[in-house]
C-alpha cells in the first residue's frame, strides 16, 4: 500500500470536488435518517450529561422550537430520559456553526457536489446577537428562527429554484481573494452571495416590505455565507473520506466538550476524541477569557477543507488574531504547508503569489512535527444563550491525532 | 462616581478585529474600567447597552465608529478617548520574525534554490534528516557525529547514485564557492581545491594556502570514515572528480589520515587521473616517493599547502593519456637487485592494487609461488630462492631471460620492469644478451618494457652502449627508480571509469544557498557570509515519542 498515493487520491477528490448550492429545503425532507425527535449537533457525539452550556441551550432551544418540549423543565427532562435523541451533524452529511443544532421542521441549504454526487446540509445563519447556535432560546430568538424558517427559507428556495444553483467553490475562491479567509472573516462571501441571490428573490417574493426584509437581513449579516460556506467544505470533504490507505484528515468538529476529528482511511464513524481547548482571543466589550466555552462548532470543516485559518495570509484585514502584522498571518499560512499534503488547485491567495491554500491535512506531518491545525473560531460565552463574546484562534489537542496514527498502525498492521 | 464618555466618528469603517484591539488598547489605559469600540449597529448598541456602557444621549447610525469608556473620574475618560487615534495607529513595533520552517522540504520550498543541507541534529536522528535531504536533492552536510557506519554507506551511495555529495558525517568543515560551512576560516577564493577527511586539516591547509598568497576554489570535506575500506572513500572519490571537472580549479589538496591501503590505492589512482597536480597529504602514511606522475606527497599539512603554490607557479595540465593501451594490463618486475625491487614496491603500491611479491612490504603482499606472478607482481630474482645452485641474477641472465619470456607469453601483462646493474663483478654485457629477447618480445607481444639501469660511465660495461642497445630494443630506459616508477604509476595506475552520475559543477558554481538544521549558529555564520539560508525549527519527530516516531518511519516507506 503506498499512503502517498492514497493521500494524493484522497486531496484529489477534496479539490475537484464541485460543491453547488442548489436549494434550502425542510430538513426532515432531504437529511438522511432525520427524524421528528431527533436532533443533530455540531462536532462528535456526545451524551447530555457531558454537554455544555450553549449546546445545552441550543438544543433546548429546538426542542421548544419543534413543540418537543413546552418549555425549559420539560425540554431538560425530555432529555434526560433519553426521550429525544441526539447524534452528531456530521453523521447526516451537515454540519452547523457554534452549536449546529439542526431538528427536524428547520429549514437548510443543500449542497451537492456535482463531480461525485454527494450532498451536504447546513441550517440557515441567524446572525449576531441573541441566537440558538450560542445557546439562547428566548422567545425572540424562537420568534426570529419561525420567521426565517418561514419567511427567509422559502423565499431562498423559490429563489434558487429560479437559478441552476451558485457555485460554491467559485464563490470561496472569489471571497479569498477580496480579504476573507472564509471562517472568521465572511464578510466579502457574503457580499458575494447577497448579489448573486438578489435578483433571484426580487423575482420570486411578491410582496416589497418581505423582499426588502429579506434582502436586510442577509445583507446585514456578514455571516450569511458561513452556513452554504461550511456545508460547501464538508461536501468537499466527505468526498476524500473512504480512501482506503489515506492519512488525510476528513473531519475537525467541536461540540464544546470533545474535539474531535476524523480520517479518510479510517471508519466513516470513528472519530478520536480529546477535551476542547479555550480559545484563545480577544473579546468584546464586558467580557473576558473567563467568560469562554471550550471550543465548539462544526465550522473547523473549513480549515479541514484549506481555508479558514489555513488562508491567514488571505485576509489581512484580521491579522490582529494572530499577532497583529500581515507578516504573522503569512506565517500562519506558512505553517500550516507543513502538515498538509497538497495545495490547493482553486483556492489561492494573491499576498503568497497566488499559492494554492494549504490542503488536506496528513496525520503523519501533524504527529511528526508536533504541528497541531490553526483554527480561526468565534468563541462561545460558557452559559447557554449568552451569545458571541469573542473570536480567537485554537487548536486541537495533538493527543487526537496520535491516538488515530495508532488506530491506523493498527488497521492496516504497520 | 464612574464617568462614562463617548466619541462617535462618523462615516468611518475599521474592521471588527481592529476595533478589538483598539478596546484592549483603551482598557489597558490608566483609570478605565471598561470601553467599548463597535461599529454602531442595533445589535453592537444592544451588547454595550448590556454591559452598561451607552446611555441614552448616544445617537449613532450603523455607519459610525462608536468608542464608548467608562472610566473612574472625568479627566481619565478624556484622556483615554483622545488617546484612540495613537491607539488606532499604533503598529507592532516587535519586527515579526520571518517564518521558520519545521520540516526540511517546507524549507526547500520556502528557499528553493537551496543546493545544500547543512545538518547538525544530534547524531540519532541525524541519519533520518540526511536521508530527506537527500529526497530533497540537496548536498549535505552532515556535522553530526554518532552516525552508523552502515548509516554512513548507506547514506552516501544514495548520494552517489543522484550525484550528491555527503561530506559527513562528521564532517566539521567545507568551503563551497567562497563560503565557510561549520567551521571554516575566511581565506581568499583562488584555483586551489581541497578535498579533506580532516576538518581541522582543512583549516590549517586553507590558512596557509591564503596566507601563502593563494585561494581556494571549494574545499570539500568527506567526514573523518569516508577513507576506511567500509567506505571505500566514496565522498572522496566524488570530490576528486567534480574538482577534476571544475576549470576554477588548477591544483588539488587531498589530506587524510592514514587511509585503509586498497583505499589509498584506488584513491591514488583517481588523483592521478583527474590530469591535475594532486598533492597528497596522507598524515602519517609513509609517502611513496616525492612525486608519482602528476601526484606530489607532502609530509607536513603546510608542505601540503606550500607545495600547493609551487604547483600551480610549475601549472601545466598534465597530458596523461587515459586510454593508455597497457593500463588495463598488469606489471611484472624481474629484479635482480633486492633493494631496487623492494623500494619499486614500495612505491607502486600506492598506485597499483593488487600488487604481489616474493619480497613483500606486508603480510597481504606475499606472492604465494614465486614461479607463478599474479595481477601485478615484483619479483626479486636474487632471493635465495631462486639461488639454490644457480649465480647471482647479476651475473648470470639465464633465470631473467626465461621468467622474461613466460611473462610476456601471459595476456595480461602489460608492462614488464627490469633493473639492469652495471659496474665491477656484474655480467660483463647484460644488454647484449638482454636485447635481443626484449625486441623478440615486444614484436611478438607489443607490451612495454621498462628497464632500469643503474651505473657509471666509467662502469667495464659502457653506460653509454648499454643504454642505447636496450633503447633500440624498444625498452624505455631509466636511471633511477624514481624515473621508472613514475613511468609505470602514470601509465598503469588504474582508474575505474565513474559509472555514477556526475556532481554537477552548476550547483558549485551558483551562489550558495542552504538549509540549516540544528546548530543556530551554522545558520547566523551562513547569513553573516552573505549566503542564502533558511534555518529549519526541527525537533525530534513526534516531540521524542520513539513508539510513535518508529511508526512513522516505517508510514514513509
Amino acid at each position: 500500500m503506498d499512503i502517498d498515493n492514497a493521500n494524493q487520491n484522497a486531496v484529489e477528490r477534496m479539490m475537484s470536488a464541485r460543491p453547488i448550492l442548489k436549494g434550502v429545503v425542510t430538513a426532515r425532507d432531504v437529511i438522511p435518517g432525520m427524524k421528528d425527535n431527533l436532533l443533530l449537533h455540531a462536532g462528535p457525539p456526545i451524551e447530555w450529561a457531558r454537554m455544555s452550556g450553549p449546546l445545552r441551550g441550543a438544543l433546548i432551544g429546538a426542542m421548544l422550537f419543534e413543540g418537543l418540549a413546552a418549555n425549559e423543565t420539560e425540554a431538560v427532562a425530555r432529555a434526560e430520559r433519553g426521550e429525544v435523541e441526539f447524534d452528531a451533524c456530521h453523521h447526516h452529511g451537515a454540519v452547523g456553526p457554534m452549536a449546529g443544532v439542526i431538528s427536524a421542521s428547520m429549514k437548510v441549504y443543500v449542497i451537492e457536489n456535482v463531480e461525485h454526487g454527494n450532498k451536504s446540509f447546513s441550517n440557515l445563519n441567524e446572525g449576531y446577537g441573541k441566537v440558538l447556535r450560542y445557546g439562547a432560546y428566548s422567545e425572540d430568538v424562537l420568534k426570529k428562527l419561525r420567521w426565517m424558517n418561514d419567511v427567509l427559507g422559502s423565499a431562498l428556495a423559490d429563489a434558487l429554484a429560479q437559478s441552476n444553483g451558485i457555485d460554491m467553490r467559485a464563490l470561496i475562491a472569489e471571497a479569498l481573494h477580496m480579504g476573507d479567509e472564509g471562517h472568521n472573516r465572511n464578510k466579502a462571501g457574503s457580499l458575494i452571495y447577497l448579489k448573486l441571490i438578489s435578483p433571484l428573490i426580487a423575482k420570486v417574493v411578491k410582496d416589497d416590505v418581505v423582499e426588502s426584509e429579506v434582502l436586510q437581513f442577509i445583507g446585514d449579516n456578514a455571516l450569511s455565507v458561513l452556513n452554504p460556506v461550511m456545508a460547501a467544505c464538508k461536501a468537499m470533504t466527505d468526498a476524500a473520506h473512504g480512501v482506503e490507505g489515506s492519512t488525510i484528515v476528513t473531519t475537525m468538529a467541536r461540540n464544546g466538550t470533545d474535539f474531535g476529528i476524523r480520517v479518510s482511511g479510517l471508519g466513516e464513524k470513528q472519530w478520536f476524541t480529546a477535551p476542547a481547548e479555550i480559545p484563545v482571543g480577544l473579546f468584546f466589550s464586558g467580557f473576558t477569557q473567563n467568560d469562554a466555552n471550550p471550543d465548539i462548532g462544526d465550522s473547523a470543516i473549513t480549515e479541514t477543507a484549506g481555508i479558514g485559518g489555513f488562508a491567514m495570509a488571505t485576509a489581512p484585514a484580521i491579522v490582529t488574531f494572530v499577532g497583529g502584522t500581515p507578516k504573522d498571518a503569512m506565517n500562519a499560512t506558512l505553517e500550516m504547508y507543513e502538515i498538509t499534503f497538497a495545495e490547493s488547485k482553486y483556492f489561492t491567495m494573491p499576498s503568497l503569489d497566488f499559492r494554492g491554500t494549504p490542503t488536506g491535512i496528513d496525520l503523519r506531518k501533524v504527529v511528526e512535527l508536533g504541528i497541531a491545525p490553526r483554527i480561526n473560531t468565534g468563541i462561545a460565552h460558557k452559559n447557554a444563550g449568552v451569545g458571541q463574546v469573542g473570536a480567537g484562534l485554537v487548536r486541537p489537542p495533538l493527543s487526537i491525532f496520535e491516538q488515530a496514527l495508532l488506530a491506523y498502525a493498527e488497521k492496516y498492521e504497520l | 462616581m464612574t464617568v462614562i464618555k463617548h466619541d462617535i466618528r462618523r462615516g468611518a469603517y475599521y474592521d471588527s478585529v481592529v476595533l478589538m484591539q483598539l478596546q484592549c488598547g483603551l482598557i489597558g489605559l490608566p483609570g478605565i474600567i471598561d470601553a467599548g469600540v463597535v461599529m454602531a449597529t442595533t445589535a453592537n448598541c444592544e451588547l454595550l447597552a448590556a454591559n452598561n456602557l451607552l446611555s441614552d444621549s448616544i445617537a449613532a447610525s450603523p455607519d459610525d465608529l462608536l468608542i464608548v469608556v467608562k472610566a473612574e473620574n472625568d479627566s481619565s475618560a478624556s484622556e483615554a478617548i483622545r488617546q484612540v487615534d495613537s491607539l488606532l495607529a499604533r503598529r507592532r513595533s516587535s519586527a515579526s520574525q520571518d517564518f521558520r520552517p519545521r520540516s526540511l522540504s517546507a524549507a526547500v520550498k520556502q528557499l528553493p534554490d537551496s543546493s545544500w543541507a547543512l545538518i547538525s541534529v544530534p547524531g540519532r536522528y541525524a541519519a533520518a534528516v540526511a536521508r530527506e535531504a537527500l529526497e530533497l536533492n540537496q548536498h549535505i552536510f552532515l556535522y553530526s557525529d554518532n552516525v552508523s557506519l552502515e548509516d554512513e554507506i548507506a547514506l552516501k551511495k544514495t548520494a552517489r547514485e543522484k550525484g550528491l555529495l555527503v561530506m559527513g558525517p562528521d564532517c566539521g568543515t567545507a568551503i563551497i564557492n567562497g563560503v565557510g560551512l561549520g567551521f571554516a576560516n575566511r581565506v581568499r577564493r583562488g584555483p586551489i581545491g581541497l578535498v579533506g577527511a580532516s576538518g581541522t586539516g582543512l583549516q590549517a591547509v586553507t590558512s596557509h594556502i591564503h596566507n601563502l598568497g593563494g585561494g581556494v576554489s571549494h574545499a570539500i570535506g568527506t567526514g573523518g570514515r569516508d577513507l576506511k575500506s567500509e567506505v571505500g572513500a566514496i565522498t572522496a572519490h566524488q570530490a576528486l572528480d567534480l574538482l577534476a571537472r571544475d576549470p576554477e580549479t588548477k591544483v588539488i589538496v587531498l589530506i587524510s589520515k592514514p587511509p585503509s591501503p586498497d583505499v589509498a590505492t584506488k584513491l591514488l589512482s583517481a588523483a592521478q587521473a583527474t590530469g591535475k597536480p594532486v598533492v597528497v597529504d596522507f598524515i602519517g602514511y609513509p609517502p611513496p616517493a616525492r612525486k608519482l606522475g602528476n601526484l606530489h606527497f607532502a609530509t607536513s599539512l603546510s608542505e601540503a599547502a606550500e607545495l600547493s603554490i609551487r604547483e600551480l607557479e610549475n601549472w601545466r595540465l598534465v597530458t596523461k593519456e587515459l586510454e593508455s593501451p597497457v593500463s588495463s594490463l598488469y606489471l611484472r618486475g624481474l629484479f635482480s637487485g633486492g633493494t631496487l625491487a623492494y623500494e619499486t614496491l614500495l612505491s607502486l603500491q600506492a598506485s597499483l592494487s593488487p600488487i604481489y611479491s616474493n619480497s613483500p612490504i606486508s603480510n597481504s603482499q606475499v606472492l604465494q609461488d614465486p614461479l607463478h606472478s599474479e595481477y601485478h607482481t615484483i619479483i626479486d630474482l636474487g632471493d635465495e630462492f631462486f639461488m639454490v645452485g644457480r649465480l647471482h641474477p647479476m651475473i648470470d641472465n639465464d633465470l631473467r631471460i626465461r621468467r622474461l619470456r613466460q611473462e610476456a607469453a601471459d595476456p595480461e601483462v602489460g608492462m614488464i620492469l627490469l633493473d639492469v646493474v652495471l659496474g665491477e663483478g656484474s655480467h660483463p654485457d647484460p644488454a647484449g644478451e638482454l636485447a635481443p629477447v626484449i625486441k623478440e618480445v615486444i614484436g611478438n607481444s607489443g607490451l612495454m618494457i621498462v628497464a632500469i639501469v643503474i651505473g657509471t660511465e666509467d662502469d667495464p660495461q659502457n653506460l653509454q652502449s648499454q643504454v642505447e642497445r636496450l633503447s633500440e630494443a624498444g625498452a624505455v630506459v631509466f636511471r633511477s627508480v624514481t624515473e621508472a616508477v613514475n613511468h609505470v604509476s602514470v601509465h598503469l595506475s588504474r582508474h575505474a571509469k565513474n559509472e555514477f552520475p556526475p556532481v554537477t559543477l552548476d550547483r558549485f558554481a551558483q551562489p550558495l544557498a542552504a538549509i540549516n538544521v540544528g546548530l543556530e549558529s551554522f545558520y547566523e555564520s551562513l547569513t553573516s557570509q552573505g549566503a542564502q539560508a533558511i534555518h529549519v525549527e526541527w525537533r525530534p519527530p513526534a516531540g521524542g515519542n520513539e513508539k510513535l516516531a518508529l511508526l512513522l518511519a516505517r508510514m514513509k516507506k
